[in-house]
């Protein structure tokens, strides 16, 4: 990828813990990355939309991370809507959920999701996991520039 | 076939015969427990994910498909859009893995629906590492669709 900036992820995720130990893991495995942090899927809309004083100067996100299960839109919903905008469906969203329903890992990938992380429980777990999930998207494949 | 020791189907559709060579080496020396079948172009791969004719009539559906972009007959990204529109095959991920640095073609994949794009290292040992971070994430980290 281009060295000139960090790559940018948007988290939506409805549990501030979650959102801390992802950062934590990113740090852990040595991932400069500018992470973004909304709590379901209309705020993520709103993010990516750029709507309203707090998303206005938003940035396009490289990727994102998105939880299945939250108040408000869940992640499917989100997902299909993202998918279906011609301006933001080139971004790759990965889910990162604790549901074990192969019903759920089916849908995500058939609403367009490149990856279906099951969130480990264990701490030191979870700090592998976003490891492998950062050597994968953040080193080795290439992600559309972003004109942003 | 051998599917005891085979936890996962990967089709690689790949026109080179020494690049498909280098796959499957790379897949062996990495431990990846990856039955891997190959097709030689995006019409080849339609045949054997529709099973259509007596050579593909057992074919087993794959996890995962990694996909050359400059093919003959019917290239990567014609197959890659033919595939996002069937029901039944959309939700297999397609990795692109390609010589083509162009970041039109970067940006298509994604759009078309990629679930990553890798651009092949030349050096043999780049290449290596390249699969084994790729199986760290498809075959290790994520949950894949119709997982065995």
């Amino acid at each position: 990828m281009s060295e000139q900036r960090n790559l940018r992820v948007l988290i939506v995720e409805d549990e501030p813990g979650d959102e801390r130990l992802m950062r934590l893991a990113l740090r852990q495995g040595g991932f400069t990355v500018d992470l973004s942090t909304v709590s379901d899927g209309h705020e993520a809309q709103r993010f990516l939309r750029r709507e309203g004083e707090r998303f206005g100067h938003a940035s396009r996100p490289d990727l994102i991370l998105l939880d299945l299960k939250m108040p408000g839109q869940n992640g499917l919903e989100f997902l299909a809507a993202v998918k279906q905008d011609e301006r933001l469906r080139a971004i790759p969203v990965v889910v990162i959920t604790t549901s074990t329903l192969d019903a759920d890992v089916l849908a995500a990938y058939q609403h367009g999701a490149v990856g279906y992380v099951q969130k480990p429980t264990d701490i030191n777990e979870f700090i592998k996991a976003i490891d492998k999930l950062g050597q994968y998207w953040f080193e080795l494949v290439r992600l559309p520039e972003n004109p942003e | 076939m051998s599917t005891e020791q085979h936890r996962f189907v990967v089709l690689l559709v790949e026109d080179e015969p020494a690049d498909a060579h280098l796959v499957k080496a790379a897949i062996s020396e990495n431990h990846i427990l990856a039955d891997l079948r190959i097709a030689v172009d995006g019409r080849e791969a339609l045949e054997y994910l529709r099973r259509q004719g007596p050579r593909f009539a057992d074919a087993p559906r794959p996890n995962l498909i990694l996909l050359d972009l400059n093919m003959p007959r019917m290239d990567g990204r014609e197959f890659l859009a033919a595939i996002k529109q069937e029901p039944y095959l959309r939700d297999i991920p397609v990795v692109i893995l390609t010589t083509s640095e162009v970041e039109r073609d970067v940006l298509a994949s994604y759009h078309l629906g990629a679930a990553g794009y890798i651009t092949k290292p030349v050096d043999v040992l780049q290449f290596m590492a390249a699969i084994r971070d790729l199986g760290d994430y498809w075959f290790d980290l994520v949950r894949l669709p119709h997982q065995k």
